[in-house]
């Protein structure tokens, strides 16, 4: 479990255990919209950043991975670090080949107009 | 599993679309061979990372697995420009990436750093003008 914009949010998750967090309550009270894949159920802890290699080394399997990056590399990192989801922040679009390359991966991409910071607090709000 | 499993892939350089596909199949056969989450893991972060160096500073390159009972083996060969500083090369943050491939969310400096640290030894041999191979080893025992 990983949480990289709260502590707040990593003591709940660890005091929840790992995969026990539930996401519709997020989706919800966040907005979340899905552009590929279906919204996972449960996810294990939360990472936000935009550098690769960061997230690369920092996302672990079950998290929602925030970013605004979005290009295809997002997908790859997403794929080898079984993310539970990508959430795009700050109503970034997500082209077209991205779409394709996260359906074909089976990696889930959600959408907010919030920001990271924004989105973080939401979600550690939405756990408290 | 008694005798040794090799894997070969080609790095297509500066196409970013296809960056981190010889990684992401590699995984698939770890996971498919039984290797725990944290092998898996440390493998997969290790080539990633040493894929995306090879699209991005030596227009791709060759990645070789091989898989023995006692370890996972990476080599990764390019015909690049080579490393002049190692030592350099090898300080987090750290990055000769050009703003274009910054702007992709990579150059953050933390690719060599995170090879070594992802596995268990790490040799770079390199040379100007000649290339880079760089040997990667994750112990099993």
């Amino acid at each position: 479990m990983t949480v990289g914009c709260s502590p707040s949010v990593a003591q709940s998750a660890v005091q929840k255990g790992r995969f026990a967090l539930k996401t519709d309550a997020v989706v919800k009270s966040l907005g979340l919209k899905a552009l590929v894949g279906d919204v996972p159920d449960e996810f294990s802890g939360v990472y936000a950043g935009d550098l690769l290699s960061r997230a690369m080394s920092h996302v672990t399997e079950g998290d929602l991975w925030i970013t605004i990056m979005n290009n295809v590399n997002v997908i790859a990192v997403a794929s080898l670090t079984e993310a539970a989801a990508v959430i795009l922040a700050e109503g970034v679009v997500l082209p077209e080949d991205v779409k394709n390359a996260a359906a074909e991966k089976n990696i889930t991409v959600l959408s907010s107009d919030d920001t990271v910071y924004d989105i973080c607090r939401g979600i550690a709000v939405s756990l408290s | 599993m008694s005798d040794k499993l090799t894997f070969h892939f080609e790095v297509d350089g500066e196409n970013f679309s296809s960056a981190g596909e010889a990684s992401v199949i590699m995984k698939k056969k770890l996971r498919q061979l039984g290797f725990s989450p944290d092998i898996i893991r440390r493998v997969s972060i290790a080539m990633y990372e040493g894929e995306i160096n090879m699209v991005i500073h030596a227009d791709g390159g060759a990645a070789d697995v091989t898989v023995t009972d006692d370890e996972i083996i990476i080599v990764l060969a390019d015909h690049g420009p080579g490393i002049p500083d190692v030592s350099l090369a090898m300080q987090e943050g750290y990055s000769t990436a050009r703003d274009n491939i910054r702007a992709l969310g990579f150059g953050a400096g933390m690719g060599l750093p995170n090879m070594k640290k992802y596995t268990d030894s790490m040799e770079i041999e390199t040379e100007l003008g000649v290339g880079t191979t760089i040997t990667m080893k994750v112990s099993l025992n």
